[in-house]
This record gives structure tokens, C-alpha cells and sequence, in this order.
């Protein structure tokens, strides 16, 4: 017989059908998905609120440039990705914040 | 010639051996036949002007470059020497390299290199530039022509690490090698992101998460030693065949081929003890073992000759395949095809995994790789399959409609196109809905299935399988086809080069 090893199996559900095996860290460790809100703003980079060009319930239009992060030595523009009102900005001027941090909500 | 030869003098060489690493001299005699070695260039001096440049004497500017033979074969050979200014690339290191890898280009044999590096020398401005690209142009054309192997002794970080990265085999040792392309350092001044240099791009992270390492060791001795053991499994170029070596019989004690499979479909097995059942004296030399472990790859021997075995691994997720085993699978295919090496293919898959993180990681992408590079091979290819072939999994391991030469299955092989239980849900969705006893019904149907499609002959009844064998048959089977296809001869048709889905 080939080494026998003891190991302890989970199981994995593939096709309607159950299989004792292995699950790898990558597996277990893997980002749970959650559903965007259209709405809500987050960095895509760590950086600093340089600059914030609206007001909470002012109306913006798509395209607008609410405010600029600065990052990797460029003044990026966070731009509206909907029409709508602004509900919340969540950062102030000088504020520093990390990536994916939610900084406005539009609705 | 002896300050040439004793590199950054003797307080930088303890700094070195402190750290827990060998000097560069001291690796290329560990790695090389004894007195193999000749070297080239040693009284190659910088070319740097500014900086108070011209008033240092670097010792062959921080570059050890020569030609010698591992096991008899000839290599060409390049190790950089950290204990000179870090072993930082300057225009005349890199055209020390430059020198070698032409060299191994034109002389067709294979090309070491061995890093260890600070990277670019900041006082030298492009020209450390020019110099890695020169490299890694190089790198590109040899790619395929030569095996090119990197082994990473010390930091290998920025623009330098591009070179591994082209290469064809990566060695990494444990806390000895690190490649990143931003360092900590930067990464916290930009980001402020904290990580340690080990945790960023240490040894097990590019063995195990990134898959950019293809070996693992613990020392450089043992580092030294796989890389032996890789060099007699492979060709010295693309025109010849690997050394063939006497035929030695699996270890059949241990390795009784018919015992290894569990007789419920749903238990998982290792596939390399039934890799080592078929291979000449149980020998199977794994290649990145601890990334995408779903699926197993490596060099072995059947016959005395080398096989490339790519094989499904149960073990691991259900043996699956996913963007990650995608990748690792189909370049090493692409590797086999590139140096006459015939491939062996085991099949045991549910499917491919489902999951959002995999559907938006681009697992279509990542899997017409594999369908892609077994299609394009026009090596000997023998498909084994060994139990579950179901859908998508079927078709990409190596079928009878990529062009496998030979596909074989075992009895306990189940070709349809998906298992029985999602099937008889699908097909007998409406009796089983109308039914008193929908749990029972559901029951006897998929059992119906299961007698009718789980297995290989509705397949062999129109010509997909060759032969349906006994698995002690296997080794049998699988040394006839390799001496039947020794000729194998076959053309694509004419293109400057396929757009694979990178």
C-alpha cells in the first residue's frame, strides 16, 4: 500500500454532489462577495482628502468631481458615478484614509 | 587576480555568511561538477563616472560569469555577488550577463542564473535600466530555445525580478529569497501598509500563494541539489530528446497501482502514489508542489524515458480546476511541448470550481489556457482516466478531441457530462417534482444514471476512449504507446505564433 497518512477531510459541494477532501487556505480565505450600492463612494487607493468641492445635500450630476485624493504624488478626482443628492460625506479636508474606505454616499 | 577573485573583501564576505548565505563563488563551485568551472570576465571593471564612482574598485563588478557542466552537461552560468556594492546591476554587470546569455544562445545550452541582488545601482541612473532590459530581451528570445533556470539566493526586488519571472524555473530557498516588486519600505511611505520583507515576498509566499516559485528548499545546499535532479529530466535544448536512463520497475511493494483508488467515488486519494505505481523506481519529481495543489504536475520516468505527468489531484478540493490550476498547468505543458517532452495526463474531476471570487477572477480566461496549450502540443500525449471526467473537466484534460494521442480509461471511470446526482435532477426534474415520494424518486433516478452514463463505455462505444484497461494494465499500456509514438510527427498549421488567452 501507498504511505498511509491520516488526514483529516472537509467537504466541498460541487454539482449536487458532496466530496471529502482537502480545502487549500486560498479557499477558505477567499473575500466573501457583497453586492455594490451604487451609491456609496470608496478610495481605491490609500491617500489624502485634498480637497472636497460639495456639501451634504447638495445635487450632483454624473461625471461631477466631488473631491480630490492625493496619491502616489497624483491629485486623483473621485467622480459621481450616478446623478443624484449627496446623503453623507464620511472625511474632511486633510483627512487621511486607506483603501476601500467609504468616503461619500449618493443617493 | 586575487582581489579580483575574493569579491567584496573579507568584512563583506561575513556580513554575507552571517546572514545564512554562501558566497557566490562558493554556490557556483557547490552547484558545478568539480573543477568544471571556468570563468569569464573577471577583471571587467565599472564604467561609472559620477558619484566618486571612478575612486571604487568593484571585484568583476559585482557579477561571477563562466560556462561549466552539471552531471556532464554543459551550462552557461551567472551568479551575482552581494558582498559587491550589494550586487547591484551596473552597464557592465549587465554586460557581463548580456555576454553569458548570448553565449548560451548561441552554444544551445541551458542558462543559470543566479540572483542575489540589491538592484539597480542608483549612481549608474538608466544605464542599470538598459542593462535589465537588455536582460530580459534575452531572457525572451531564449525562451523555448535553451532551459533557463533562476534560483533566488538573496533579494531580488524592482525591475530585476522581471527576470525570474521570464524564466522557466524558479528556486527559492526559505528566508533566503525575497522578490517583490515594491519593497516594504515604499509600500508604507505610499500606502501605509505594514508588512515584513518574509511575509511580502519571502520564499513560502512565492511557492505557495503567487505560484511564481517553482521549488521550495529549506537550505541552499538542498536548493543546489534539486536543481541537480531537475537537469536529468530535461534536454539541453530544444532539438534533442532528455537523457534516457536504464528502465527501472516502480516500486510495486509500495506502490501497488490497483489498491491506491478507494472504492466510494466521494474519497478523495493521493494521485502520486498512483504517479509513483507507474514510474520507473517510484521516482516523481514534483514542481510547484505547494501552490494550486489541486492539481499536480511534475517530471517522472516510465520506460527510462521523461514523461511531463499532469494529473488531477483529489486530495486537494475535490481536484478541481480553477484559475490558479489552470495556470500552472497549461505552462507547463507549453514547457513539455516546447522540449520534446511527451505528456502524461491523469483525469479525476468533478468539474471546474464554482464561486464569484473564481467567476470575477476570470477562471474562463484562465481555463482556455489549459484547452489552449493541450491542443497546441505536439508531443506524444497519453490520457488516463482514472474516475470522475465530468463536462467542461473532460474535454480540457487531454480528450480524444484535443489530439491525445492515446486515451485510456480505468473501469471506475465515469465520462458524462456532469455527475449523476445534478443530471437526474435536471433530466427527471418534472417526475420527480410530480412525485408522492420526491426524495425516493430522485434516488432511483440518479442511480439510474449512474448505471447508464456513469462510466466509460457509453464514451469507448463511439471512439472517445481507446481501451478501457485494468489498472495494473496501466504501465503496460502507457510504455507501448511511448515506444509507438517515438516518431510522432505532426504539424499545426503556419502562424508567426497562436493569441493564447495570456
Amino acid at each position: 500500500m501507498a504511505e498511509k497518512v491520516k488526514r483529516e477531510y472537509e467537504e466541498l459541494h460541487i454539482g449536487d454532489a458532496t466530496y471529502n477532501t482537502i480545502l487549500t487556505d486560498k479557499y477558505k480565505n477567499r473575500k466573501p462577495y457583497s453586492h455594490p450600492k451604487n451609491g456609496e463612494i470608496f478610495s481605491f487607493i490609500p491617500g489624502t482628502i485634498e480637497d472636497i468641492f460639495i456639501k451634504e445635500g447638495q445635487k450632483v450630476e454624473k461625471g461631477e468631481v466631488l473631491l480630490i485624493l492625493e496619491a502616489m504624488k497624483m491629485k486623483n478626482r473621485i467622480v459621481a458615478p450616478i446623478s443624484g443628492k449627496v446623503l453623507e460625506i464620511r472625511v474632511k479636508k486633510g483627512d487621511l484614509v486607506p483603501n476601500k474606505h467609504l468616503i461619500v454616499v449618493i443617493k | 587576480m586575487k582581489s579580483a577573485a575574493s569579491g567584496g573583501g573579507d568584512k563583506a564576505i561575513e556580513k554575507q555568511v552571517a546572514m545564512g548565505k554562501m558566497t557566490a563563488r562558493e554556490r557556483i563551485i557547490a552547484l558545478l561538477d568539480e573543477d568544471s568551472f571556468q570563468e569569464y570576465d573577471l577583471f571587467v571593471e565599472h564604467a561609472a563616472k559620477d558619484f566618486n564612482m571612478d575612486k571604487k574598485y568593484l571585484a568583476g563588478d559585482g557579477v561571477i560569469t563562466g560556462t561549466g557542466t552539471i552531471n556532464g552537461y554543459a551550462i552557461c552560468i551567472y551568479a551575482q555577488d552581494f558582498t559587491v556594492a550589494g550586487g547591484s546591476l551596473g552597464y557592465m554587470h549587465a554586460r557581463k550577463i548580456v555576454k553569458i546569455m548570448d553565449h548560451a544562445l548561441k552554444l544551445k545550452v541551458p542558462l543559470i542564473g543566479i540572483n542575489d541582488s540589491g538592484g539597480a545601482r542608483i549612481q549608474e541612473g538608466v544605464n542599470s535600466l538598459a542593462g535589465y532590459g537588455e536582460i530580459f530581451y534575452r531572457n525572451t528570445l531564449a525562451s523555448g530555445v535553451i532551459p533557463q533556470i533562476s534560483v533566488i539566493l538573496g533579494p531580488c526586488a524592482g525591475g530585476a525580478v522581471y527576470s525570474p519571472a521570464l524564466t522557466d524555473y524558479v528556486f527559492v530557498v526559505d528566508k533566503i529569497s525575497k522578490m517583490f516588486i515594491t519593497g516594504p519600505e515604499v509600500i508604507k511611505s505610499v500606502l501605509g501598509e505594514e508588512i515584513s520583507m518574509e511575509d511580502l515576498g519571502g520564499a513560502k509566499v512565492h511557492a505557495a500563494t503567487t505560484g511564481n516559485a517553482h521549488f521550495y528548499a529549506e537550505s541552499e545546499q538542498e536548493c543546489f541539489t534539486q536543481i541537480k535532479t531537475l537537469f536529468s529530466y530535461i534536454p539541453w535544448n530544444n532539438k534533442q530528446k532528455a537523457k534516457g536512463y536504464p528502465v527501472k520497475q516502480p516500486k510495486s511493494r509500495t506502490y501497488r497501482v490497483g489498491s491506491i483508488m478507494p472504492s466510494d467515488a466521494k474519497e478523495p486519494y493521493d494521485v502520486r502514489d498512483i504517479i509513483k505505481a507507474l514510474s520507473d523506481n517510484s521516482e516523481f519529481f514534483e514542481i510547484q508542489g505547494m501552490f494550486a495543489q489541486n492539481i499536480t504536475i511534475g517530471f517522472a520516468r516510465i520506460n527510462g524515458e521523461t514523461v511531463g505527468v499532469v494529473a488531477n489531484q483529489p486530495l486537494y478540493l475535490a481536484g478541481v480546476l480553477d484559475v490558479d490550476s489552470s495556470d500552472k498547468a497549461a505552462r507547463f505543458i507549453r514547457y513539455c511541448d516546447a522540449f520534446n517532452i511527451p505528456l502524461l495526463t491523469l483525469v479525476d474531476l468533478p468539474g471546474y470550481l464554482p464561486g464569484i471570487d473564481q467567476e470575477h477572477a476570470g477562471v474562463i480566461r484562465h481555463g482556455a489556457k489549459l484547452l489552449y496549450a493541450y491542443s497546441e502540443a505536439t508531443v506524444p500525449k497519453i490520457t488516463v482516466i482514472l474516475r470522475k471526467a465530468y463536462g467542461g473537466g473532460y474535454i480540457a484534460m487531454c480528450s480524444n478531441h484535443l489530439r491525445a494521442d492515446f486515451v485510456f480509461a480505468w473501469p471506475t471511470a465515469e465520462i458524462a457530462v456532469m455527475g449523476p446526482e445534478g443530471a437526474a435532477n435536471i433530466i427527471f426534474r418534472k417526475e420527480i417534482k410530480e412525485a408522492a415520494d420526491p426524495d425516493k424518486v430522485r434516488a432511483e433516478k440518479v442511480e439510474e444514471y449512474k448505471q447508464k452514463f456513469a462510466n466509460p463505455y457509453v464514451a469507448a462505444a463511439y471512439g472517445y476512449i481507446d481501451a478501457v484497461i485494468e489498472p495494473k494494465e496501466t504501465r503496460k499500456f502507457i510504455v507501448h504507446s511511448l515506444e509507438i509514438s517515438k516518431n510522432k510527427d505532426i504539424q499545426n498549421p503556419y502562424k508567426k505564433h497562436g493569441i493564447p488567452p495570456f
